[in-house]
């Protein structure tokens, strides 16, 4: 019975991932999937090892560009593709990794966001392979067997993939190397003086990150049928932080909430993107001053409070027990 | 040789720009802890401050040089009082991300309001025109920029370094606690000191009108930069944001002059070798870690 109710909500999310293209566009419905799935991946480093990336736009852009040229070039089917757009860059953020990490907190920020700064540039220049401003268009999306021009055919193409992207950053967070994380997080020189060279994990991890990132800009890419220099810019960046905070840091699934709500404002304010910028703009402001748990834990608290009494009365345990339990 | 000239005098611009920025950066970084996300958006702002001087009440450059840091200072203090402050318990990637808020909010807003087009702005009379210099003959007005650049660095790491209310600013970044303990208010340096760093942007940005078109977007791409100088030169170090904010100006465009491509990459280049080599930046020390 309790196993029933615990894969309750993925069976709920599965569902819902599934109706999501007959609810709304289907391109917007990849588009919510594929900023969660970036967002997550800021998360993953964010909320479980303490690093704030302002340069993950890279990631994704890198992905985006090297599945579209790897599809454009090669006619692979999309999955592969989008593999490859991962490969990439995780690639990138090996050397990337290796440097930011020698400093922390606000100055790995800004680190990060050189880093992805150059990397437009590189973009910006080398217009014999990324087509320099115009970018990449017509990028084609095949796959053996299936037919894929709609977008709602690619959506459940590609929706395996996406969730086997959300399926690998818990099953990262989750397990041991993922704790190791938060103590590392929580204390870092405790976790090195309990013997872990702390260095490792959070290369790793910023590399598992740059390859989640890189996944969905590669799905992007194929899905929207483009790379642009935009993907790669500073902006691009913030907005994945600020999906991450406004769904809640440290939380994972909150990012899809946060992607739900950005990009459905971002949709109604298509029509005036200057006017988009100021709204994005205001709702960090907000967020940031007044909403720092963000949604996911807010509303998991609000569940708490109306059902956790009942519970840990009967068990007969604490709260701050049944939250380590859980997490 | 002539175009290497060039190019060195060139650098010696873009690295005043940087300076300028970087130098704020660290003043504010120094006594707030707070980076500045928005310094790029504050220098356009400047720019803009001019440009509407001129247009709106026919006030010329070298007025605007003067009334436009005063005013987006004062806008930046507001900015502080209301915002800012309320994040100073908190880890300093709020502030970061705050101000970054903002950064989306002011850059849009002038551009929903004045369109993305550039729009030109006259160097002043006296200054028109080239002068010698050297191997090349080269426009008046950018040997001013230098020259004013360095006069107001110079100033800047005096005031700091060499008098007492530098003394102030300098022991509330050390020791903050300590200071207040020997009975120096420090809170009452905040705000001003904010002010203060986001004047040396606006006045970066009135430097530029005349040499660069004014555009909502035109301080976008110039933080990133100023943000790798800081880095370079050692976060919160005064001496170390000038210095790198020119060296970094300068190897640029040399660089240039083997491929012009290499411009915009050479200042993440050299943060990355900064970060092997020395990762506090070459003027940093470790303890300004947070």
């Amino acid at each position: 019975m309790t196993r029933v109710l615990r894969l309750l909500p993925y069976a709920v999310a599965i569902a819902v991932a599934l109706a999501l293209p007959r609810a709304m566009y289907p391109v917007l419905a990849l588009d919510i999937l594929l900023w969660g799935l970036f967002a997550m991946s800021v998360d993953l480093l964010l909320g479980y090892v303490g690093l704030l990336s302002f340069g993950h736009a890279a990631f994704w852009g890198l992905g985006a560009y090297a599945a579209a040229i790897a599809a454009k070039s090669t006619g692979v089917p999309f999955a592969i593709a989008a593999l490859v757009g991962a490969a990439a860059s995780a690639v990138l953020a090996v050397p990337f990794g290796y440097l930011a990490i020698r400093r922390r907190g606000i100055y790995f920020a800004m680190v990060t966001l050189a880093f992805a700064q150059l990397v437009f540039y590189v973009a910006n220049e080398w217009r014999d392979v990324t087509g320099g401003e115009n970018g990449l268009h017509g990028v084609p999306r095949t796959f053996p067997g299936l037919a894929l021009g709609r977008s709602a055919d690619f959506y459940y193409a590609a929706l395996p993939l996406i969730l086997l992207g959300y399926a690998l950053a818990y099953r990262i967070v989750h397990s041991p190397f993922g704790h190791v994380l938060v103590a590392i997080r929580d204390n870092e020189p405790r976790a090195q003086a309990l013997g872990y060279a702390t260095w490792r994990y959070k290369l790793l991890a910023f590399v598992l990150s740059g390859g989640l990132a890189g996944l969905a800009g590669g799905l992007f890419a194929l899905g929207n049928g483009f790379a642009s220099l935009d993907l790669l810019h500073w902006t691009t960046s913030g907005q994945a932080v600020l999906i991450t905070i406004l769904g809640g840091i440290g939380t994972l699934w909150g990012s899809l909430l946060g992607a739900v709500i950005v990009l459905e404002l971002r949709d109604a304010l298509t029509s005036a993107p200057e006017a988009s910028g100021v709204v994005t703009g205001a709702v960090f402001v907000v967020i940031v001053l007044a909403f720092r748990r963000g949604l996911w834990a807010t509303g998991r608290d609000a569940l708490r409070r109306i059902a956790a009494p009942a519970v840990s009365a009967r068990i007969g345990i604490s709260e701050g027990e049944v939250r380590h339990g859980r997490s | 040789m002539e175009y290497i000239a060039l190019q060195l005098f060139n650098g010696l611009v873009n690295g005043s720009f940087y300076a300028l920025l970087s130098l704020g950066l660290a003043v504010i970084f120094g006594v707030l802890r707070v980076v500045n996300f928005a310094h790029g958006a504050l220098y356009m702002l400047g720019a803009f401050a001019a440009y509407l001087l001129l247009q709106d009440f026919g006030v010329g450059f070298w007025v605007a040089l003067v009334l436009a840091p005063i005013a987006i200072g004062i806008a930046g203090m507001v900015l502080e009082r209301l915002l800012i402050r309320r994040l100073y318990g908190l880890d300093p990637l709020y502030n970061f991300l705050l101000t970054f808020g903002l950064t989306l909010m002011i850059q849009d807003g002038v551009r929903l309001r004045y369109g993305l087009q550039g729009q030109p702005y006259p160097a002043p009379a006296e200054l028109a025109g080239s002068v010698s210099a050297g191997l090349v003959a080269y426009p008046t007005y950018r040997l001013f920029v230098i020259a004013f650049s360095i006069v107001v660095c110079i100033a800047v790491w005096y005031v700091i370094e060499r008098t007492r209310l530098g003394m102030i600013v300098r022991a509330a970044t050390e020791r903050p606690e300590l200071t207040r303990a020997l009975g120096i208010n420090v809170d009452r340096w905040v705000t001003p000191v904010f002010g203060f760093g986001v004047a040396l942007a606006a006045l970066g940005g009135v430097l530029a009108a005349p040499m660069r078109n004014v555009s909502p977007l035109m301080g976008s791409e110039l933080i990133i930069f100023a943000f790798a100088v800081v880095v370079i030169g050692g976060m919160g170090s005064i001496a170390g944001a000038v210095v790198a904010g020119f060296l970094v100006g300068v190897l640029a465009s040399l660089a240039a002059v083997f491929n012009p491509a290499l411009e915009n990459v050479v200042a993440f280049a050299l943060m990355a070798v900064v970060l092997l080599v020395r990762p506090a930046g070459l003027f940093g020390s470790l303890e300004a870690r947070s």
